[in-house]
């Protein structure tokens, strides 16, 4: 543990880089909606906020989604997560695979798939209204966000929970067997409780998502929620409307409460296990009643996560899907259309989420290394900065940005900051640090110092010894992050609508945002959002194999 | 490694989207994305000095940015279809004076000058308000196709109509003013109530209609006339009609004041409002209508023509009066229609269901639950109140005019509800 001058002032320049861009737009959001524009304290906004009906209204509506799309992901995870865990089961594989699907597609490019598919006229509905006569409300209102965030959430459970529920000490179980407990009692009473960390920490997580989400309401056409609002007031309204970031601390808190709890949560009840790991539960085998059971529960959610997946190739490749349960005509013309006309926001979206993902990497390579291998005072307060940003909302830091930085010229004349491509790849890379960080974090844990010091003996400056042993050997990790925070950044739609100045200087994700806003642009839409599921499922499958590859310790998969 | 990472940051300069070119139009625009990409195109390929940009923003949104932009860093071109918006831009002194254009192009349509007259923006397109429906949808449900606003109001259209609010979409806003200029305040909001209370959805823009009716989602939707023909004649299976009150008013163009190019501004105008700017609008994925009465010539058999009487537009609408009350109208529909609208659609819900048990019998509960339901929470007199109307357009910052406009807004919004609460109570109890 050693302190250089040059560590330290790298140390220093990444501490003013989460200032300038994560600390500062968000003080500014607080401190506009608590300012009374003299710069005096004022509460009126809030009081202004709480006597607007739609408010309220928007405010419960925001709470009630996110609570029901928590209670109805932990009914799809909780069983799912068990049956993998704790039985010998050949289905596992599946579960994976389902834990892993849905967070492929941006919920906001599936919803629109599911209005095709659940929708008034959709072809579920067509199909029940011609077999029974009657229809399911799946997409009317609000039922169509918890659905569609349903969906897309609930791995956030499954991936902590199953993690937890590894962990768990099999000698526990067997006395609670032993003294006569079994099936739900067993679960109720001794497995769930003592896997209640990972839960908490999924669920958590799955509640802040949803709380913030604008691009899943926008595209489903509700606006009486937060996120939705604080949008509409101020884009239409302009950002001197305080009401807008009345919303924004509002968002903020939650966030912060909901992860700070959870935190909080984990750490009053000691979860420690006197002996853990080694000892892995044995697995039980099913009956064949309870095997048809959890392949048909297996089979229906693979069917409902798969369909978002089905609906927007079908979107793609349909002429026209018009009351009818399938398309009719097939055609690429779609394709076509955004390989002439969208060119430019591909090109954008690897442009931003590259430069993005690399300044992660590089500033959590850093952090990392400042961390765990330095005595710089203060160096944890990096780590705490990073994983706050995990906490900001993308619309309370798109805000921010548009708030923050209005009228700041970049030098030699390129035009305003705010209206120029950096703004993207400064708030994706603020926001996907978190990411990075935890796989630069997992990778230089897994160094041994002793390497380093060897290294050095033989004579290796630090500089040298850090590009010549400790970054190749972090190298699997590095990728990881780079990777997830990549695709992260690619399928993010909040800060991006509220960022996007300029069509060209449009990425993806906004692209496919703007083409869902005409009648004849949900072809093109949809063929753009293919595109950009298929980049992020190949970058998910590229950062499991570079995980699994990096640490054979480690299982893949436990990102969340 | 390094090598390789320097190059890849090279190349990735090199290939940044480079800011200025020659001449950068803007353009904030309210159209969608076929529209914009075949103009960008065309323009281009005339002018290839020239770039341009889009930026798509719904009409209130637009005018909030080309506000919120200093001089010298605002669009070039504001372009939509509401013609108050240009009138808020202009009153604001955010446009710059373009005079008259192509002299080929007539002063008038119908009763309504096609360029501003003081010469602050120029009609581009013309568009008339009309009902579009899915064929399907209707045939699968049984239901009669409209010719009229008024058709709109009937039980049997319950819960099959989509109109959008016109707070959010300045297209919807004309619809809007078209019925009340066109009917009346009374029954106009009569009419506008009862339509939103068979509406399955009041949706967020302008396009979730014509989007919901092309997919089946809903059966009939009040849209702007291209959103209508361009889904039909891309092969939806629609249809569209002009009811009989309907009004034909231009989307215009205008040149932005203090923008950084008023020239390349001007010359993308220009281009929109040649021969062959004028023909990209017979596009069949825009579908609009040309203010150059020679490009009708060269559309299909069938294509609507203002100039021609194929298109009857009774209304002679008075931009004047749908400006001076834009405020209050939007909020006055959002009190009544789009924060209440499951309020609403069950006022018309228990009406509907006492009519089939009454079967037709008179009943005075029944007509004041109905008067309840379907009348707006102030008269037109009351609408066109000065102080009412001041107190709407004060400046947003101006801390007790906002705080008094909430207040009114609040008693609309109680005095709706308690309305539509009121309407159920008689309509179940009706004898």
């Amino acid at each position: 543990m050693r302190t250089s001058p040059s560590l330290a002032a790298v140390a220093l320049a990444i501490a003013a880089f989460l200032v300038a861009f994560l600390v500062i737009p968000v003080a500014t959001v607080v401190y506009t909606a608590f300012s009374d524009g003299q710069g005096g304290f004022t509460l009126a906004h809030f009081a202004a906020f709480s006597g607007i009906s739609l408010m309220r209204e928007s405010f419960a509506n925001s709470l009630y989604v996110a609570g029901v799309t928590v209670g109805l992901a932990t009914v799809i995870a909780v069983p799912l997560a068990y049956l993998t865990v704790r039985f010998q089961f050949r289905g596992a594989v599946l579960i994976q695979t389902l834990g892993v699907l849905p967070l492929v597609m941006p919920a906001f490019v599936g919803a629109a798939a599911m209005q095709m598919l659940f929708g008034r006229s959709g072809s579920v509905n067509l199909v029940l209204r011609d077999a029974f006569g009657f229809t399911l409300p799946l997409m009317e209102g609000l039922n169509g966000v918890i659905f569609v965030e349903t969906l897309h959430y609930f791995p956030f459970i499954l991936l902590n929970l199953s993690a937890s529920l590894a962990n768990i000490d099999s000698s526990m179980e067997e006395a609670a067997q032993n003294l006569g407990a079994s099936g739900w009692r067993l679960f109720r009473k001794v497995v769930f409780p003592l896997a209640m960390p990972g839960y908490v920490a999924g669920a958590s997580l799955v509640f802040i998502k949803v709380f913030d989400d604008l691009g899943t309401p926008l595209v489903l056409n509700v606006t009486n929620m937060l996120a939705p609002q604080a949008y509409l007031r101020v884009t239409s309204i302009g950002l001197e409307d305080p009401i807008g970031y009345v919303i924004c601390v509002i968002l903020v808190a939650f966030s912060v409460g909901a992860m700070g709890g959870s935190w909080w949560f984990v750490k009053r009840r000691d979860y420690a296990l006197v002996s853990r790991g080694g000892v892995q539960a044995p697995r039980r085998t099913l009956t064949p009643w309870q095997s048809l059971l959890a392949y048909g529960w297996i089979a229906a959610m693979l069917l409902l996560v798969l369909s978002p997946h089905l609906g927007i190739l079908l979107m793609s490749l349909s002429k026209v899907w018009s009351f009818t349960v399938l398309p009719e005509q097939l055609t690429f013309a779609h394709y076509a259309t955004v390989f002439t006309d969208a060119k430019q926001m591909i090109w954008n979206t690897f442009l931003y989420c590259g430069l993005a993902a690399l300044l992660d990497v590089a500033i959590g390579t850093a952090i990392a290394y400042i961390v765990l291998r330095t005595a710089i005072p203060g160096r944890q307060l990096l780590d705490h900065l990073v994983t706050v940003a995990l906490a900001m909302p993308g619309l309370v830091l798109g805000i921010g940005y548009l708030r923050t930085f209005k009228g700041i010229d970049l030098p030699f004349g390129g035009g305003a900051l705010t209206a120029s491509w950096l703004i993207f790849v400064l708030a994706y890379s603020v926001r996907r640090l978190p990411y990075a960080l935890r796989s630069c974090m997992a990778a230089l844990t897994q160094v041994h110092p002793a390497l380093e010091e060897a290294a050095e003996n033989v004579g290796a400056g630090r500089w040298s010894t850090i590009r010549r042993v400790v970054v190749p050997l972090m190298m699997g990790g590095i990728l990881a992050g780079f990777v997830t925070s990549f695709i992260t950044a690619a399928a993010e739609i909040s800060e991006t609508i509220l960022l996007t100045s300029r069509e060209s200087l449009a990425p993806m994700s906004y692209g496919i945002y703007l083409y869902f806003q005409s009648v004849l642009g949900r072809g093109p839409g949809a063929a753009l959002g293919v595109i950009a599921v298929s980049l992020v499922a190949v970058g998910t499958y590229l950062s499991h194999r570079l995980v699994a590859a990096g640490s054979p310790h480690q299982s893949p998969g436990g990102r969340a | 490694m390094k090598t390789l990472a320097a190059r890849a940051v090279a190349l990735a300069l090199a290939c940044l989207p480079l800011a200025a070119v020659a001449d950068t139009v803007t353009v904030v625009t309210s159209f969608p994305k076929e529209l914009t990409a075949a103009y960008k195109k065309a323009y281009e390929a005339k002018y290839p000095n020239d770039k341009l940009e889009i930026l798509n923003k719904n009409t209130a949104a637009g005018i909030a940015y080309v506000r919120e932009q200093a001089a010298g860093s605002r669009p070039e071109v504001f372009w939509a279809s509401a013609p108050d918006a240009f009138e808020v831009l202009s009153g604001a002194k955010l446009l710059q004076k373009i005079g008259p254009g192509n002299p080929a192009i007539p002063a008038k349509v119908g009763n309504y000058p096609v360029n501003d007259p003081e010469g602050y923006y120029r009609g581009q397109a013309l568009a008339g308000y009309g009902l579009m429906w899915n064929t399907r949808y209707l045939k699968a449900n049984n239901l009669p196709e409209p010719r009229e606003w008024a058709d709109l109001v009937k039980p049997v259209y319950f819960g099959h109509l989509a109109i959008s609010s016109p707070s959010r979409s300045g297209t919807t806003h004309l619809t809007v003013e078209t019925i009340l200029q066109g009917e009346g305040w009374n029954t106009g909001w009569e009419h506008l109530l009862a339509i939103c209370a068979n509406s399955a959805a009041i949706t967020e823009r302008s396009f979730g209609v014509p989007d919901g009716v092309s997919n089946g989602q809903f059966g009939i939707g009040l849209v702007i006339d291209f959103f209508g023909l361009a889904a039909k004649n891309s092969g939806m299976p629609v249809e569209f009609v002009y009811p009989s009150q309907t009004a034909i008013v231009p989307a215009n163009i205008a040149l932005v004041d203090g923008a950084k190019s008023s020239e390349g501004g001007k010359r993308f105008i220009e281009f929109t409002l040649s021969e062959e700017g004028q023909t990209l609008l017979l596009d069949p994925k825009i579908s609009r209508l040309p203010v150059l009465p020679s490009i009708y010539a060269k559309a299909p058999a069938g294509y609507p023509n203002p100039f021609g009487g194929t298109i009857q537009a009774k209304v002679n609408f008075d931009s004047t009066l749908s400006e001076s009350r834009y405020y209050v109208v939007v909020s006055l529909f959002d009190q009544m229609v789009t924060f209440r609208h499951k309020e609403l659609a069950a006022a018309a819900k228990a009406l509907y269901d006492a009519e089939k048990r009454l079967g037709g019998k008179k009943s005075a509960a029944l007509d004041e639950a109905r008067k309840l339901a379907f009348s707006p929470v102030i008269d037109e007199k009351q609408a066109s109140d000065k102080a009412l109307l001041a107190l709407f357009k004060a400046k947003k910052t101006d801390a007790d005019a906002s705080k008094a406009k909430a207040k009114v807004e609040e008693e609309w919004a109680a005095k709706a509800k308690a309305n539509y609460a009121r309407a159920v109570e008689l309509a179940s109890g009706a004898k």
